[in-house]
């Protein structure tokens, strides 16, 4: 039914964009690890942001949400799907990280 | 008619003193002052009497560990209800004692290691606890109304005479000796060598022999914990974040010139970003110049960079000695060259002669009051109430010290209002610590603490009004400038992140509060959260700190990965 690996919890979320991203290759940001996380970038159609969460830290979602939602107060990306690997990092780490792949997305 | 009056022997004291010495001279047969390791627990049978107040040496780096074990040993029929008092609880036979009926009560400061173990033992009505201090308050009890009776301690070596040469680690031993000798008590040292005194002399003489009694030479050389020493290389991203914060947001801020750092990553971040990041401030010789602080490994690219002027240690910390001996200009070292370390006065500068205090805790309320204490633990917080609090009684001034006054005092009227300095006291977390555990609560776990233990008060390690900035990676909570427990509890809540207490953050009052500059966020202060990389770090590695010190630092074996 699902290809979600045992123990992980997957979160989605769609925001609506207001600067488009246009036209780029694939931006990513971290590495798999322990407290840490990877951050994918892709083009995607329409205008909105899209998120998918896979993570191994259970039980968090109001977190992501508004870690999510802050992201996208300060990089309001269109037609961006944001795909993040997390192995338990904080938001703090997390937050981070997905600065530093929409900077590398504005380069 | 008057009775006559009573006449009263006034050195009863001396007279027991004599009896015990006689006792244990004829039980032993020792010679002069020195007594073999298989006679300890004869010693200490025919030394003690029921009730003794006795001191046994141990703190967080060094132990007198034989005689403790010798300790466990003693017949509990001929020893028994002794009263302990010990700065700190860190192996087995420290809590052994009281379960094999031997002591009864106990006055400590620190438990860590065996805190969950002192924790069943008091439920379990094993043990009487009559306080928890600060180390400065222990020591100072000693000489009021914990005077120890007996006192156990630990050197490197003695001569024949007894004089003691403590090396590196003389820590706690001047304070616990001289109030047990001055007060007809007596003094029982473990050494790990012995020189004739005419051949082969002691390096230097710590502590006279005729303050000490009785000298062993223990089988082992006694334990010491290299409990400063932090690994570069598990240093994170975030806390290179916050250690910029740190130093572009208080240190040069305030100028701060006089400091003492807490033990953990986060502070060594620190330490290991001076000499990188803030040399690009040019800030080198404007900040962090004098230091109370053990020799901290992470230091070492800092001093070699020529940023620090001295350093007063409460102890040492293994692998240090030989570049501590060679750098003999920074810190306090005797005239053999090793380092003369002493938590007394240490303690006593960190409080007094320091302009900040920075360091990490567990959990954060809403009123700044802070704590490591955690359900099922007794543990005490050793020397950080006296770091991270403010000296209510310092007079002499520095920019740093009336800045914050200033800031603290501002607009405030009466007895509030009259001018005067303020420590920085600086806590430093992340919102989240490991396993997303929040570091900020409604509610700290000390006051569940308190009603299980039974404690007369929760156990805070810092309180609330003594806390100038709370430092996260979301930003700078300056207190000094709230005028309300409304605006610090919104300050507070501005900088708590994620967690339950950040998200529910007042945003209008935050704002208001960021526009004030009593909260600032990173990019406030012109840090870009995106350069905080571990490039920036001095040392990334426990061989880089070896390197840096020009291969003077000798890791202990568990730290050294090549």
């Amino acid at each position: 039914m699902s290809d979600l690996p045992p123990g992980l919890e997957r979160l989605d979320y769609r925001l609506t964009g207001e600067r488009p991203a246009g036209p780029f290759a694939p931006v990513l940001a971290g590495v798999v690890g322990s407290g840490n996380l990877e951050v994918l970038l892709e083009p995607a159609d329409g205008s909105d942001c899209t998120f998918r969460i896979e993570t191994s830290a259970r039980g968090f979602g109001p977190i992501w949400e508004a870690v999510v939602r802050d992201f996208h107060r300060r990089h309001p990306l269109a037609g961006v799907h944001v795909s993040v690997n997390d192995m338990g990092a904080t938001p703090a780490v997390v937050s981070l990280r997905l600065d530093q792949a929409a900077q590398e997305l504005q380069r | 008619m008057n009775a006559p009056l009573e006449v009263r022997a006034w050195n009863q004291r001396a007279l027991n003193r004599s009896e015990r010495l006689a006792r244990a001279a004829a039980a032993t047969g020792a010679r002069g002052r020195h007594v073999t390791a298989d006679a300890v627990v004869l010693l200490l049978e025919t030394v003690l009497e029921p009730g003794d107040r006795v001191c046994l040496e141990g703190n967080n780096q060094k132990q007198a560990d034989f005689l403790a074990q010798a300790l466990v040993q003693v017949d509990p029929q001929r020893v028994h209800d002794l009263h302990m008092v010990q700065s700190v609880l860190a192996l087995p036979e420290h809590l052994d004692v009281f379960e094999n009926g031997i002591a009864k009560r106990l006055d400590f400061s620190f438990s860590g290691p065996q805190g969950a173990r002192l924790a069943k033992l008091v439920s379990a009505g094993g043990i009487e606890i009559g306080a928890i201090h600060t180390y400065l308050e222990l020591f100072a009890r000693y000489f009021v109304d914990l005077t120890p009776k007996v006192a156990l301690v630990a050197a490197h070596a003695a001569d024949a005479a007894g004089n003691l040469y403590t090396g590196p680690n003389t820590e706690d031993t001047p304070a616990i000796v001289e109030a047990t000798a001055f007060s007809g008590g007596i003094v029982i040292a473990q050494v790990n060598e012995l020189v004739d005194g005419k051949t082969t002399t002691l390096p230097r003489v710590d502590i006279p022999a005729d303050w000490v009694d009785f000298v062993v030479k223990a089988p082992r050389p006694n334990v010491i914990e290299p409990l400063f020493t932090r690994d570069p290389a598990q240093i994170s991203e975030i806390q290179v974040l916050m250690a910029m914060m740190a130093i572009k947001g208080i240190y040069a801020e305030y100028g701060v010139q006089r400091l003492n750092h807490g033990i953990g990553f986060d502070t060594a971040a620190i330490e290991l970003l001076l000499p990188t990041y803030g040399e690009a401030l040019g800030l080198k010789g404007k900040i962090c110049r004098h230091w109370a602080l053990n020799p901290h490994p992470a230091l070492i690219p800092a001093i070699e960079a020529g940023w620090v002027e001295s350093i007063h240690s409460f102890g040492s910390e293994l692998g240090m000695e030989d570049y501590i001996r060679a750098r003999s200009d920074v810190f306090f070292t005797g005239a053999d060259g090793s380092l003369r370390s002493h938590r007394a006065f240490s303690q006593a500068a960190g409080h007094y002669a320091c302009d900040l205090f920075i360091g990490s805790t567990l959990q954060i309320d809403l009123d700044g009051n802070s704590s490591t204490a955690t359900l099922g633990r007794i543990s005490g917080f050793g020397g950080a109430p006296n770091m991270g609090a403010d000296a209510r009684g310092r007079r002499h001034t520095s920019p740093a010290w009336l800045k914050a006054g200033r800031e603290a005092r501002q607009g405030r009227v009466g007895a509030a209002g009259t001018p005067r300095g303020q420590k920085l006291v600086v806590q430093m977390v992340e919102t989240f610590r490991e396993h997303m555990q929040p570091a900020f609560v409604e509610r700290l776990d000390a006051w569940t603490l308190q009603e299980q233990a039974g404690m007369a008060l929760p156990p805070i390690m810092i309180y609330g009004d003594d806390v100038s900035h709370i430092l996260t990676e979301e930003g700078i909570a300056n207190l000094l400038l709230c005028r309300s427990d409304a605006e610090r509890e919104q300050a507070i809540r501005g900088v708590a992140g994620y967690t339950a207490v950040g998200l529910a953050r007042d945003r209008r009052m935050v704002e208001n509060l960021r526009d004030r500059g009593v909260i600032r966020r990173p990019e406030d202060i012109g840090i870009d959260p995106r350069e905080a990389t571990r490039n920036l770090l001095a040392a990334r590695s426990m061989r880089d700190l070896v390197r840096a010190s020009g291969g003077l630092y000798s890791p202990p074996k568990r730290f050294r990965n090549w």
